[in-house]
């Protein structure tokens, strides 16, 4: 993996030659990934991947006009003639009238580094992930089910330099697994499906077997579907569900949405729209949160309550919805010139104290669901999203598991989801398929929208 | 290029690999967007990267490197090997081959004009000059406009003695008008969404789809949208225009048909098949004028190539012929699974960096006879006619799906009527596909390309294609994406 000294060079050789070539502000951003994937389907491994990847990217700023290019070719003279192309692409460009110059160094006492490196997940082997998917499938094959699942482990870099004389680093590692399990009723020939997925900077966090038995369970108490109508239900919402729902709401926070007036809180920040009971803070410094602690232009991500007991308390901005709205940069900027223009990377959404088995205790008649599924906003004024439920959805009655039922697709507006939170789990490192990995509880819903249900 | 991969094959024969193949990947790539007039993306650049796929005791490795020394080169094998040994110790079954010709071939894709020397400036001018159109609309608020152009130049070699040199370029232009108010928010898009059309082609696919010409009826449907009455919940008559339709193709019969989801490799994350191989040849998927081919031999169209990423060369093989279910989508090893003779040749991976996966080609549905929309809509007393995707979503299986446009007409009495808001369509896709019963000719046919397909874990996202004629399902369910 690409060290800080080894980042350095490379940037200071692109920031040296754009000063030669008499630039009026130049940056590069050094991205290097190193993260194997193993695959298993059917129980047995289908694919198995060591990619290596170290990427330059340079911003080059002269006459009002700015380029970025990119390229995998790092070697000294590529990453002069990156520089030259850079400059050239910028001539032929319209003066960006918007365009702030380079971000400047920031004071000693803001910056602050985070350590998410592991020296054991880096180095986990090709053996070593053979050996745990070994310990997966033989849960699978001791309970008569079928195992699919990836293990991945590995290190990123990234690295951002400016002619300010900014410059940020930041490596971590990264473990992720996933498991689904397959049962097929001996009686019936009907399948039903039990899904898990962990996610940490530390392999060590991964105990697959236990992974592989919470799937397996799953998949299991879950046999012979039933079918249930769709309607208005209480649901409760494993965190992955809650995470890959509520990451359609997050660009809403963002300047740039509200520059382009496309946000759901539109002229409402500061107001109260959902429930008291909900609490949301984008927190790069959290024990349990992963990522570069600097934003797209090398600025310190910084903490920024966006849910306050209910009321939408602040925005994220990068140094150009800043600008146009008045604010100060939050560190939340993706890599200028950005149509995105920032992004809350870092969510944790605050918890309470009600375990999942007294969200069921308390439940007369509701769903529990494992995860969501191809999950797409419908509405971008209401919020509503639609999508599938899958791998474990389960009817509960009278404060227990009656049964698994037939996944249902849901239409369902996350604010008014928010309004009708009635319980909420400890918040755990969740890891889901449709949002970046976050900090989120379980949750217990009133009026959750089932619009139909499908055929298993 | 040559030297480096048969460097490759030779390091993966002496460690024992008993197959080896190699690409060696060039990619040129610029990727443009504005909003309104400023340019919001300008991503250029390029990448070069070799990744070696080896078999050893039947297991799958695969490694890359984006160093083209042959230490590096072999350092790389040796990752590779050393994933296929790992992967051989927890099989299934031996990793089998399906038969193929070995190949020495070159391949081009079809472009009148080199986007790449085309300058930026007239690139920019013209999404610049749609933004100030639209702008000019009263009641937008906002404008993007995107383009693309990738150059690729491939060596794929393998020690079944293929050698295959490939060249693509794929181009992309589109636009977007929206229009928000204290209550709604609104957008068109021209000519897709999702960034507009995508094909393999050079610059002239910008002259084809004259973005300013559209400018400033997209601008007036947005604002127009913000009043427009919504789409109402009901049983109905559907049109579909030819993109939407297009990915209606790709969602449920694109994915459906791919063999290593129906034969469970991809549960874990993309999702399974409704369509078993038990179902092969027996199942009435849809209609009796339903003929679904998939064809990457298809002139410019988005999922065209020569050979694909195993070797196996381009080919056009039916996926429903006269309703009824007859074909997958398959590699060189799940074709053997099923008693296949020979892949189909849909296995290919987004970059050098990731290995191949099976992926649709150009899943097409053949024109029919319905003649132009015009007719259809005059053949077709109530209904309702959508165009463009919004929102997109359905199940792990493919049966049960929800598509939202960005705009929809009421269809009375043969004739187009009211311009309706938030439109929505559902249903399960067996049904749906049985409800066909009229199907637009080949003067409306469109080889639409869909560019963000996503598979795979690592996700790797896939350029596809489907060509499309507008048609009409009876029966659906619509209007239900905003109740409740």
């Amino acid at each position: 993996m690409i060290t800080e000294e080894k980042a350095k060079s490379l940037i200071n050789t692109a920031l040296q030659h754009g000063k030669r070539k008499k630039v009026d502000g130049i940056e590069a951003i050094v991205t290097a990934s190193d993260v194997a994937t193993s695959r298993f389907a059917n129980n047995g491994m289908t694919q198995n991947q060591s990619p290596q990847r170290i990427s330059i990217s340079v911003r080059v700023q002269k006459g009002g006009k700015q380029a970025r290019l990119t390229s995998d070719q790092i070697s000294p003279a590529g990453i002069r003639m990156l520089v030259e192309n850079a400059i050239t692409a910028a001539s032929f460009l319209e003066k960006d009238t918007d365009m702030l110059p380079m971000a400047k160094p920031e004071k000693r006492a803001i910056v602050r580094n985070v350590n998410r490196y592991d020296a054991r997940t880096a180095k986990f082997t090709p053996e070593q992930r053979a050996a745990a998917i070994s310990a997966m499938v033989k849960v699978a094959k001791e309970r008569s089910l079928t195992s699919a699942g990836v293990f991945a482990t590995g290190s990123s870099v990234e690295a951002i330099g400016n002619s300010e004389g900014l410059f940020r680093y930041h490596r971590e590692t990264s473990a992720e697994v996933s498991i689904t399990m397959l049962h097929v009723d001996a009686k019936t020939a009907i399948e039903s499906t039990g899904w898990a997925k962990l996610h940490s900077p530390h392999v060590a966090d991964i105990d697959a077997a236990s992974l592989a038995r919470r799937a397996a369970d799953k998949a299991v108490a879950s046999a012979n579907p039933a079918e249930v109508p769709p309607g208005k239900y209480t649901v409760i919402l494993e965190p992955p569900a809650v995470l890959d729902l509520l990451s359609y709401l997050w660009h809403d926070f963002t300047g740039t949405s509200h520059v382009d007036k496309l946000s759901a809180f539109l002229n409402k920040v500061g107001q109260k729209l959902v429930g008291d009971n909900v609490n949301v803070v984008d927190d790069p410094f959290h024990p349990m949160q992963a990522g570069a602690p600097f934003d797209g232009e090398g600025l310190q991500r910084q903490m920024m309550t966006l849910v306050d007991h209910g009321v939408i308390a602040n925005l994220v901005y990068g140094r150009r919805s800043a600008t146009k709205l008045g604010a100060a940069p939050t560190g939340h900027g993706m890599p200028e010139p950005s149509a995105e223009g920032e992004h809350p990377m870092n969510i944790v959404v605050a918890g309470g104290n009600t375990s999942l088995d007294e969200m069921i205790r308390s439940t007369e008649r509701g769903v529990l669901l494992t995860r969501v599924w191809y999950v797409r906003e419908v509405d971008p004024t209401t919020k509503i999203v639609t999508g599938m439920t899958r791998d474990g959805t389960f009817l509960i009655e009278n404060g227990v598991i009656t049964s698994g039922i037939r996944n249902f697709r849901f239409n369902q507006g996350l604010i008014d989801m928010l309004n009708n939170v009635v319980a909420l789990g400890p918040p755990e490192r969740t890891a889901g398929e449709e949002g970046i990995p976050a900090v989120i509880p379980a949750m217990k819903l009133n009026n959750f929208n089932f619009a139909s249900v499908t055929r298993f | 290029m040559q030297e480096i991969a048969q460097h490759a094959l030779d390091v993966a024969v002496g460690l024992g690999a008993s197959y080896a193949d190699v690409r060696v990947i060039e990619q040129e790539f610029q990727y443009l967007g504005t909003k309104n007039q400023t340019v919001s993306r300008l991503d250029l650049g390029s990448s070069e990267g070799v990744g070696i796929r080896v078999l050893f005791n039947g297991g799958w490795g695969f490694a890359s490197t984006q160093y083209t020394t042959k230490k590096a080169i072999t350092e790389a094998t040796r990752r590779a090997v050393a994933t296929a040994k790992a992967s051989a110790t927890v099989l299934a079954r031996p990793v089998q081959l399906a038969p193929e010709p070995a190949y020495n071939a070159q391949w081009v894709s079809p472009y009148a004009m080199d986007p790449f020397t085309i300058n930026l400036e007239t690139k920019l001018a013209v999404l610049l000059e749609a933004a100030r159109i639209i702008r000019a609309v009263k009641g937008t608020t906002m404008a993007q406009g995107s383009m693309s152009f990738i150059r690729e130049k491939k060596l794929f070699v393998s020690t079944f003695g293929t050698n295959v040199h490939q060249t693509s370029i794929r181009s992309s232009c589109g636009i977007e008008a929206h229009a928000t108010d204290a209550h709604d928010r609104q957008k068109r898009s021209y000519p897709s969404s999702f960034g507009g059309q995508h094909a393999l082609a050079g610059w002239e696919l910008v002259a084809q789809w004259d973005l300013l010409a559209h400018a400033q009826r997209i601008g007036e449907e947005a604002v127009a949208l913000l009043t427009a009455p919504p789409c109402p919940q009901a049983t109905t008559s559907l049109i579909l225009e030819g993109s939407q339709l297009g990915l209606q193709i790709h969602e449920s019969m694109g994915h459906p048909s791919e063999l290593d989801r129906a034969l469970g490799q991809e549960i874990n994350f993309a999702g399974a098949s409704f369509l078993t191989p038990d179902k092969l040849h027996s199942l009435q998927y849809g209609s009796s004028i339903v003929n679904l081919v998939a064809d990457a031999t298809a002139p410019g169209a988005l999922g065209s190539f020569g050979f694909d990423d195993e070797g196996v060369r381009a080919q056009r093989v039916f996926l429903v012929k006269d309703g009824k279910f007859c074909g997958y989508l398959s590699s060189r090893d799940t074709a053997q699974l099923i008693g296949l003779n020979r892949s189909g040749g849909m296995m290919r991976a987004e970059s050098w960096n990731v290995a191949p996966i099976i992926r649709m080609t150009n899943i097409s549905l053949m024109p029919g006879n319905a003649g132009s929309l015009d007719d259809l809509i005059g053949d077709t007393e109530d209904g309702i006619l959508m165009a463009t995707n919004k929102s997109w979503s359905i199940d792990q299986l493919r049966y049960n799906f929800q598509f939202s446009t960005e705009a929809g007409w009421e269809i009375k009495n043969g004739k187009r009527g009211r311009l309706l808001k938030n439109c929505s369509y559902g249903g399960i896709t067996p049904v749906f596909w049985n409800s066909c019963d009229a199907i637009c000719g080949p003067q409306q046919y469109v080889d639409w390309g869909v560019p963000n397909c996503g598979k795979g874990q690592p996700m790797q996202t896939m350029w596809t294609g489907h060509g499309a004629s507008p048609s009409r399902f009876r029966n659906v369910q619509v209007g239900m994406a905003h109740a409740g």
